[in-house]
């Protein structure tokens, strides 16, 4: 059984004149130990699917339909009360913005021994202990000082690596990550990365990395899910995907990196944007700007189809496979 | 070679972070003391930027790179050094004076949100420009002059009544860009102009720069952190650290053969898709304030190749042989 498995996630926002649909029938599992990527561009839909798993969707958004089963057990239905057993305890969450996830007037050891005792009953001290213990796991400099110091004190590379810390505090099974290191400059993004990265492989976490760099992605994560306007269009191994990409978004947005790019030349370019939640186009969401759209793209959402070990959400790519496989059978 | 179109000589620049005559004031060891401290932004930078080309300038948080941006623009004053245009110097010109070159050298913002004046519809922050520094133009004039910027990049002139909250993130950029070339100007300062876009969005807003650049001869002056975009687009790059160029080289020659071990570090970091794991080389600490500045070489303190001059002596920008201009002890003795 995997230890996460989203089943037909629907997430609304109800505002005036009806509600909104920011997430459709969203479908995936994490196993143990396993590092997923969630990448789509803003207004996709994947912070708001990471928020979900927690029931941290702040209303007017509301878990409309589907499942979060966590070792079995549906998150979406549990009471508050439970849930906070697990928020920070078995599941933990690291934010973008590391100033606004620490709290400005308390010290650092403070907030730490406040989310340990918050879970377990043990004395001041001990939880002392375990903060200076985790510090240590995240290679702060001179931790014990830092207990002392007020997060005004660090610099941003030494803030995430607190909120690392104290998303560590309690050996936690997932650890979701929301954009860690986007705040971030890329020498000390590139230090964080590969620190999250060695921490979860040493102690067996799962983790969920939200980001929209498609870089860090296959730096870090064994699986990755690919999200447009609300819904999962292609999911698989990373490698596969980024080394051959089947759904016609994936596939521009990786051209349209300038890495991938000649020098001087344009670079490859999608048309027009995300559309709004309050306008998403009818049938598959990325018709309007889609290159191979055909009628059947605006009538009605294409079911998944395996390509390979990637499910993608395309008519296009379904004919091709299709036809691939009418042509093999001519063969024989 | 042909003299450069804008040249920048000794720019140094300091914000004052002490305050008024009473503020610096403290009483120390018996006896009253007068304190100064400021942010040393920009430490002695020398860089031309040369007509056509688009110069790169990358580097982290911190090393003074918009800050060049906006001296460069007359948007700070520079604390030393001086800025020529075509051979002119400007940075000390009378209000009057610089009127022809606010028009010759436009801006674009990193944040087309807070860029576009929100009270204000498109065709008013278009017009402004153009009637400011064509005040004998004809409405018809006025009128066509921005149909046609707003065609160049891809935004329907029917738009014009609209503000600039109907639009999305890359539509306001593509306004803000067309604000700047609506008083058809030579040189364009870019200030991280495509990072708060998503990465769809970004390549259309590259390509239009470039588009731009191919067929109004434009020359850019282009600030960034994202080193993947400067190998796209720069014609040279120009890497800072804590106020200071640290290198100074062709796109292509900088990206194959990085000399500055900073330039070295800053590469490696650069996620790539074809990496299985993070594959940096590792500095130690972190970028040191510019309040206090370290004594010699700005990056001793996190360099693996420092030895005791690097930690006396600044190190000047000396050419090599691949014509890469680099600041660094350890190139200089050939250590690296």
């Amino acid at each position: 059984m995997a230890l996460l498995e989203v089943k037909d996630l629907d997430v609304r926002f109800a505002v005036r004149g009806g509600d909104l649909t920011a997430l459709r029938g969203i479908s995936f599992s994490l196993d143990k130990g396993e590092r997923l990527g969630l990448v789509g561009e803003s207004g996709a839909g994947k912070s708001v699917a990471a928020f979900s798993i927690l029931n941290l969707i702040a209303k007017p958004g509301y878990i409309a339909g589907g499942q979060i089963l966590f070792e079995g057990k549906d998150l979406a239905a549990m009471s508050e009360r439970e849930l906070r057993k697990i928020r920070g305890n078995r599941i933990a969450m690291i934010f973008q913005d590391p100033m606004m996830t620490l709290n400005p007037v308390l010290t650092i050891g403070t907030q730490m021994v406040e989310a340990i005792l918050a879970h377990r009953k043990i004395s001041k001290k001990e939880a002392r202990a375990i903060a200076l213990d985790r510090l240590q796991k995240v290679q702060i400099p001179s931790p014990e000082k830092r207990l002392d110091q007020y997060p005004h004190e660090l610099s941003g590379g030494m803030r995430q690596r607190v909120i690392i810390a104290i998303a560590l505090l309690l050996d936690p099974e997932i650890i979701i990550a929301d954009e860690p290191t986007t705040a971030l400059d890329v020498t000390i993004q590139a230090e964080i990365m590969d620190l999250l990265l060695n921490l979860c492989e040493q102690e067996n976490v799962a983790l969920m990395l939200i980001t929209h760099d498609l870089g860090v992605v296959s730096q870090v994560t064994q699986r990755m899910l690919v999200m447009y306007s609300g819904r999962i269009i292609e999911q698989g191994p990373t490698r596969e995907i980024i080394n051959d990409a089947q759904h016609p978004y994936t596939q521009g947005l990786i051209n349209a990196l300038p890495q991938m790019g000649e020098p001087g030349e344009r670079l490859f370019q999608i048309p027009g944007s995300m559309p709004s939640l309050k306008n998403v186009p009818t049938g598959c969401p990325f018709h309007p700007r889609c290159k191979f759209a055909t009628e059947q793209c605006k009538q009605a959402m294409p079911e998944y189809v395996r390509s390979g070990n990637v499910n993608v959400a395309c008519y296009e790519v379904a004919n091709l496979i299709e036809q691939e496989k009418r042509m093999q059978e001519a063969e024989s | 070679m042909t003299s450069p179109l804008v040249s920048i000589r000794g720019l140094e620049k300091r914000f004052d972070l002490s305050g008024s005559l009473l503020e610096q004031i403290t009483f120390e060891g018996g006896r009253f003391r007068r304190k100064q401290e400021a942010v040393h932004a920009i430490n002695g930078v020398d860089l031309e930027v040369h007509k056509g080309e688009a110069l790169c300038v990358v580097g982290e948080s911190g090393c003074g790179k918009s800050t060049v941006a906006r001296t460069v623009m007359g948007l700070l004053s520079p604390s030393a050094g001086e800025i020529h245009y075509d051979g002119q110097r400007i940075d000390n010109l009378e209000r009057k004076d610089s009127l022809p070159y606010r028009r010759k050298m436009q801006m674009i913002f990193q944040n087309p949100y807070a860029s576009l004046n929100p009270r204000m519809t498109i065709q008013q922050t278009l017009e402004e420009p153009i009637r400011f520094h064509h005040p004998d133009w004809s409405p018809v004039q006025v009128r066509d002059k921005i149909h046609e910027v707003m065609h160049s990049v891809g935004i329907d002139p029917d738009w014009g009544s609209r503000f600039g909250h109907e639009f999305s993130g890359g539509q306001r950029q593509r306004i803000a860009i067309a604000r700047a070339l609506a008083v058809d100007p030579e040189f364009i300062v870019a200030d991280e102009p495509i990072s708060a876009l998503d990465v769809s969005i970004q390549a259309q807003v590259l390509n239009l720069l470039m588009d731009a650049q191919e067929s109004r001869g434009l020359t850019y002056l282009f600030i960034t952190h994202d080193l993947a975009v400067v190998e796209h687009f720069g014609t040279r790059v120009a890497v800072m650290y804590l106020g200071r160029v640290c290198e100074l080289a062709d796109t292509k020659t900088l990206f194959s053969a990085p000399r500055h071990p900073y330039t070295q570090a800053l590469l490696s970091a650069i996620p790539k898709l074809e990496d299985d794991r993070p594959n940096h080389i590792r500095l130690k600490g972190e970028v040191p304030t510019p309040v206090n500045l370290p004594s010699g070489c700005v990056f001793h303190g996190r360099c693996p190749y420092a030895n005791e001059r690097c930690r006396q002596e600044v190190p000047q920008l000396i050419t090599t042989d691949g014509g890469t201009q680099v600041a660094c002890h350890a190139v200089d003795e050939g250590r690296l």
